[in-house]
């Protein structure tokens, strides 16, 4: 045999294969770092930006987004992309809303939004899977179609009158001191928990990220690849249904042209949050982190009051760009060696 | 190895493609305890019936019976669940996830409450001691160790849902010679303990040294059946090829290449300390025109790095380059083919062919992009050239109109091949042409490259068979860990000189 002899012992490449393993954190740790980093920026130039409320607001004023971003990071990891979860928004705030005037149960109309939301993202999932069509170009027909039913229900913002809605919306649960949460925040950390469960403590889970990994090799592998690939855009319309409920909570009422291009700011949410576009790579943690760091942007251009809301936009959109590049360093490093 | 009932037994096989027929009729039969070798040239069928086997393609015709009982089966999942494991050639992992992951992934341990992380772990660990390799760590990331170590966590996995036959498809076309004993000491006890082994190799030393039976396949049909001990190598070659020997010897002939005289003229290429920072050091070559430099050194020791810093697919940061005489700095690829430089790479399946183009558009590719996109090689011209090469190089299916991705790993080279000659290139970088193909893919190869040599061409030629660089190349370089060692002239050069320089302690 003519293949060359190795005269030393085989390479040993654990120990730098162990530290790669802990450098997949490393942009989600940015993330968190960053906005730590802002955190005490904002303290050291505001007075009372540092208090546990500041904290506790970004996570009240944001619960629609932290669960958008969840369902997208799902999404996203097996390397698609849902650009339809700002119109199923919509559309489930316009079906709660149109149903709560004609006076149905409170209960009832949740379940029905939540199955609304379920079946609309398989039946996304499905068609990309079975006819394999990009999933750009799918979710954006669902896009429009979620839009368009909105007008269907109602040209006219409908506003929400029900009591539990308004309860919900009004409700603080108190914690310590005079610290307080909505009852929104405890739902969408709940629904950050059961994604984390899901993405590491199941085969599902797992099935997300090898299909992120290599496609065909999961399915040559022998995983459940199609299956996952539409429960995936399932759970993406679970989450923006479950969204627009918390949406309903925040804003009471119904409107056709509510969360408008949200679909971008999850996706901007999960890419800074360390999550790799072309998957595979990222944690659901890193998009709640993510979101965070959009929120806490909001933040202060609140605090300085003279800048015009649209400098949250440019700054998103520099964050953006930084953590796209520093995805580009990362995964460069990890082909070299 | 006992005439037991089978396995696997596979009879009358048909499966078709759009344009070929890939299996007609093909008989298999695979024994408990017993390791048998599928063998064939390139396009013979050998990757379509593993294929068939293991539920990647469904077939036309026939029927597969495993243990008994008859199967069809309509996925790999399927085909697993029955005890069939598959390790295919292109490590199929995933590279983001750990090595623990890669090993168990579908079949984690669970318990109550979701996975059972520090069983996953303990299971890796085992199935690696197994295989004495303990000291990869479980948890370090896939992507972050060489194809071999990959190649040898896939079989790994494949161990580990305790199969009853384990296919081997081209385990070892990327491993060095300390690996290969290393799996083949895992084959034999997997054999020992009943598991039946189907091996696929184009090395056949390593099938006559593993293999108890083998199958023959040529063209889509079965040739026959036989027990290794039975058959000699020149007749199993003969059946493979399907010629006769006299034939045969022609083609196993070593060409007795004359080396030009290139004192006298000025070198095509000359690059002198030649270097880039974290690649490749002190490359000192010069390739007359005319000349074949081979490249000669480990598996990572810097011959695909040098090939790019020559291509300028990766910009060199020390040393000098002249091309022609003139001192050049190749900053693109584009510089290079501007200078009559041609690189196939390596990689074909990633860097070089696009899968879902025919064969003709593939060829055309890098005339066009020489030409420039705006000035449309006509489609008569196309056709022309097409048809030339597929006859020139004998690519089969000889159909300009079939999909690259229909066709067989040596087939798909020469399509390479060609893609680079109708460019009429001065100087042809090959990274691995040979590499997976069968012995008279490789003999047409090789014959072509010293034919395009003595028609006045340099070639720089790599590849991991110190064999093969030493019967083609004019001179070789030698390169070790990252550096360029030796530029031997190849007159009377034997293969243990080289290996002494790249074994060597001294620079």
């Amino acid at each position: 045999m003519s293949v060359l002899t190795r005269p030393s012992a085989p390479l040993d490449r654990s120990r730098i294969g162990r530290l790669q393993g802990k450098a997949r954190y490393a942009p989600t740790l940015a993330t968190v770092g960053l906005f730590v980093a802002m955190f005490a920026i904002g303290a050291a130039m505001y007075p009372g930006f540092l208090s546990g409320q500041v904290f506790l607001n970004l996570l009240i004023d944001n619960t629609f987004l932290i669960v958008l971003a969840v369902g997208m990071t799902f999404v996203i990891l097996t390397g698609g992309i849902d650009l339809s979860v700002g119109s199923v928004v919509a559309l489930s705030m316009m079906i709660a809303a149109a149903l709560l005037q004609a006076g149905w149960n409170p209960f009832a109309v949740i379940l029905l939004v939540l199955l609304t939301g379920a079946t609309f993202g398989l039946a996304m999932g499905l068609v990309i899977q079975v006819f394999e069509i990009q999933p750009f170009i799918v979710t954006l027909a669902g896009l429009f179609l979620a839009r368009g039913l909105c007008y269907v229900i109602s040209v006219e913002s409908i506003t929400v009158t029900d009591p539990f809605f308004t309860s919900m919306a009004q409700a603080r649960i108190p914690l310590v001191g005079k610290l307080f949460v909505s009852p929104g925040v405890v739902i969408a950390l709940l629904v950050v928990a059961v994604a984390f469960y899901l993405l590491h403590q199941t085969r599902f889970g797992r099935t997300v990220y090898a299909i992120g990994g290599g496609e065909s090799s999961a399915v040559l592998m022998g995983l459940a690849v199609p299956r996952t690939k539409v429960l995936v855009y399932g759970i993406s319309g679970v989450c923006s249904a479950i969204a627009g409920i918390l949406f309903s909570f925040y804003s009471l009422s119904g409107y056709s042209l509510a969360a408008t291009g949200l679909e971008l700011d999850a996706i901007a949410a999960v890419v800074v949050g360390g999550t790799l576009l072309t998957g595979g790579y990222g944690y659901v943690l890193g998009s709640l982190a993510g979101v965070l760091v959009l929120g806490i942007v909001q933040t202060f251009i609140s605090y300085e009051g003279t800048l015009s809301s649209w400098w949250t936009r440019i700054v998103i959109g520099a964050l953006l760009l930084a953590f796209i590049l520093l995805q580009k360093l990362f995964t460069r490093k990890v082909r070299l060696t | 190895m006992s005439e037991t009932v089978p396995v696997v037994d596979m009879q009358g096989i048909s499966i078709a493609f759009p344009g070929v027929r890939a299996l007609d009729g093909v008989d298999f039969r695979l024994f408990p305890g017993e390791v048998h070798a599928l063998l064939g040239e390139n396009g013979a069928g050998k990757s379509t019936l593993i294929k068939a086997l293991t539920g990647v393609y469904a077939i036309d015709g026939g029927t597969i019976t495993v243990l008994g009982t008859r199967q069809s089966f309509g996925t790999p999942a399927e085909a697993q669940a029955a005890g069939i494991s598959t390790v295919y050639q292109e490590v199929n992992l995933c590279p983001n996830l750990s090595v623990e992951e890669n090993i168990l992934l579908g079949r984690e341990p669970r318990r109550r409450g979701g996975i059972h992380w520090r069983d996953v772990r303990r299971r890796a660990q085992e199935v690696l001691e197994q295989l004495q390799l303990g000291h990869i760590d479980p948890r370090s990331i896939l992507s972050s160790h060489s194809i071999a170590i990959q190649q040898l966590v896939a079989i790994a996995r494949a161990m580990q849902v305790d199969a009853r036959v384990l296919i081997l498809d081209e385990p070892t076309s990327s491993l060095d010679a300390d690996e290969v004993q290393q799996l083949f000491s895992v084959i034999r006890t997997l054999r020992d303990r009943g598991v039946a082994i189907l091996f696929v190799s184009h090395f056949l030393e390593q099938v006559y040294e593993v293999s108890d039976r083998m199958t023959v396949l040529r063209n889509g049909r079965l040739v026959g059946e036989y027990l290794t001990r039975d058959l000699p190598r020149m007749g199993l070659i003969s059946k493979m090829i399907g010629k006769e020997l006299d034939a045969l010897a022609e083609l196993e002939e070593a060409e007795s290449r004359r080396h030009p005289d290139r004192t006298q003229e000025v070198p095509f290429l000359r690059a002198e300390g030649l270097g880039r920072k974290g690649s490749v050091r002190d490359v000192t070559v010069t390739v007359h025109a005319g000349e074949i430099l081979g490249l000669a050194g480990l598996l990572g020791s810097g011959r695909t790095e040098t090939a790019r810093l020559l291509f300028g697919a990766d910009r060199a940061d020390q040393g000098q380059l002249s091309i022609g005489g003139t001192s050049r700095t190749l900053r693109t690829p584009r510089a290079a083919i501007d200078r009559g430089i041609a690189f196939s790479s390596e990689n074909r399946k990633e860097e070089g062919l696009i899968g879902d183009l025919s064969v003709r558009d593939n060829l055309i590719l890098a005339m066009q992009a020489g030409k420039g996109w705006w000035r449309r090689v006509p489609r008569a011209t196309q056709d022309k050239l097409a048809e030339r090469f597929i006859k020139a190089l004998d690519i089969r299916p000889s159909s300009k109109d079939s999909l690259i991705r229909d066709l067989s790993g040596g087939n798909q080279q020469k399509v390479l091949l060609a893609r680079w000659l109708i460019t009429d290139p001065k100087l042809l970088i090959l990274d691995e042409p040979t590499r997976g193909i069968d012995i008279g893919a490789k003999t047409q190869i090789q014959k072509l490259i010293s034919s395009l040599a003595a028609d006045g061409m340099s070639v720089v030629f790599i590849s991991a068979e110190l064999e093969e660089v030493l019967r083609l190349s004019d001179h070789i370089a030698v390169l070790k860990d990252r550096q360029m060692v030796a530029d031997i002239p190849n007159d009377g050069v034997t293969m243990e000189d080289v290996m002494t320089v790249i074994a060597g302690t001294t620079p």
